[in-house]
């Protein structure tokens, strides 16, 4: 599980790669966030295109995610979901909290 | 005629890093039984999460304490076991995450992700102390013997003897 983060237009995109599951994947998603939010990041958008698996620990360090950027009036974005990754989002009815985008390009301008 | 039967048994400290580890040999099992990729991805996940209930709810990451994972076939499913040596849960008491008040917590989804991915997920006290998670898939291509449609209860059989010789 590697998480890269980069940077366009104010926004930090971070892009996880693997399995975001229990005791690996789901910690560096936390880690990553924190850090990004430490930095100054107030938007971030979650490219989850290299995302392979994702378990309930991995869903629940999404959410967090989700209420640790609204918290400080930010808001965090998912694009470029794998099929399963969506399947998991509305089984789980998490598909109707996040903003989901099919491209970066589109994600970015919907910040603006 | 019996189709191929692969019984496995594993245990394991707990540790979530053995997780990959269950799910390989599971994932491998059911491949040889002709399961296709995507339920085996399903099917893989839900084993995933009652393995790391196990590991964190039931044994509480005691390295020391033991995760049994079982696969047996039987009647055209295919049977995963895992039990631990917790102090074990009453299950109904586990919050529905599909509520309103529940859609923003962080925990609570692992037995939500086994119902929606397996065909019956069934919990029970082991004799020895400990919790049994029994969860069931069909399998198309695995057929169901003479034998094996004798009269049965189904679902309560699932604690015996299934899994009688093992190896690996």
């Amino acid at each position: 599980m590697k998480i890269e983060a980069r940077h366009e237009r104010g926004i930090t995109i971070l892009e996880p790669r693997g399995k975001i599951t229990i005791g690996v994947g789901d910690v560096a998603l936390r880690e990553a966030v924190a850090e990004a939010l430490e930095a100054g990041a107030r938007n971030i958008l979650a490219d989850l295109g290299g995302v392979t698996t994702i378990d309930s620990s991995g869903i629940g360090e999404l959410v967090s995610a989700y209420t640790s950027v609204s918290n400080r009036q930010g808001k965090l974005k998912l694009v470029n979901l794998p099929p399963k990754v969506t399947d998991i989002l509305q089984i789980t009815q998490l598909i109707s909290v996040f903003e989901v985008f099919e491209s970066v390009e589109e994600a970015l301008a919907s910040f603006e | 005629m019996p189709v191929e039967e692969p019984q496995v048994r594993i245990s394991i400290g707990s540790r979530f890093e053995h997780i990959d580890l269950i799910q390989v040999v599971v994932d491998d099992a059911l491949e040889r039984l002709g399961l296709d990729d995507d339920s085996r991805h399903w099917v893989g996940i839900a084993i995933r999460e009652a393995v790391a209930n196990a590991i964190k709810h039931g044994n509480r990451q005691d390295p020391d304490k033991q995760v049994e994972v079982e696969l047996a076939i039987a009647r055209g499913q295919a049977i995963i076991r895992v039990g631990d040596e917790g102090e074990g849960f009453d299950i109904h008491e586990v919050r529905d995450p599909l509520e309103p008040e529940n859609l923003l917590r962080p925990n609570g989804r692992g037995i939500f992700y086994m119902k929606n991915f397996m065909d019956e997920i069934e919990y029970s006290s082991r004799p020895e102390g400990g919790t049994l998670v029994t969860l069931r898939k069909h399998i198309a291509s695995v057929g169901v013997t003479e034998a094996e449609t004798a009269p049965t209860d189904g679902a309560s059989a699932s604690g015996s003897r299934a899994d009688g010789d093992s190896s690996s």
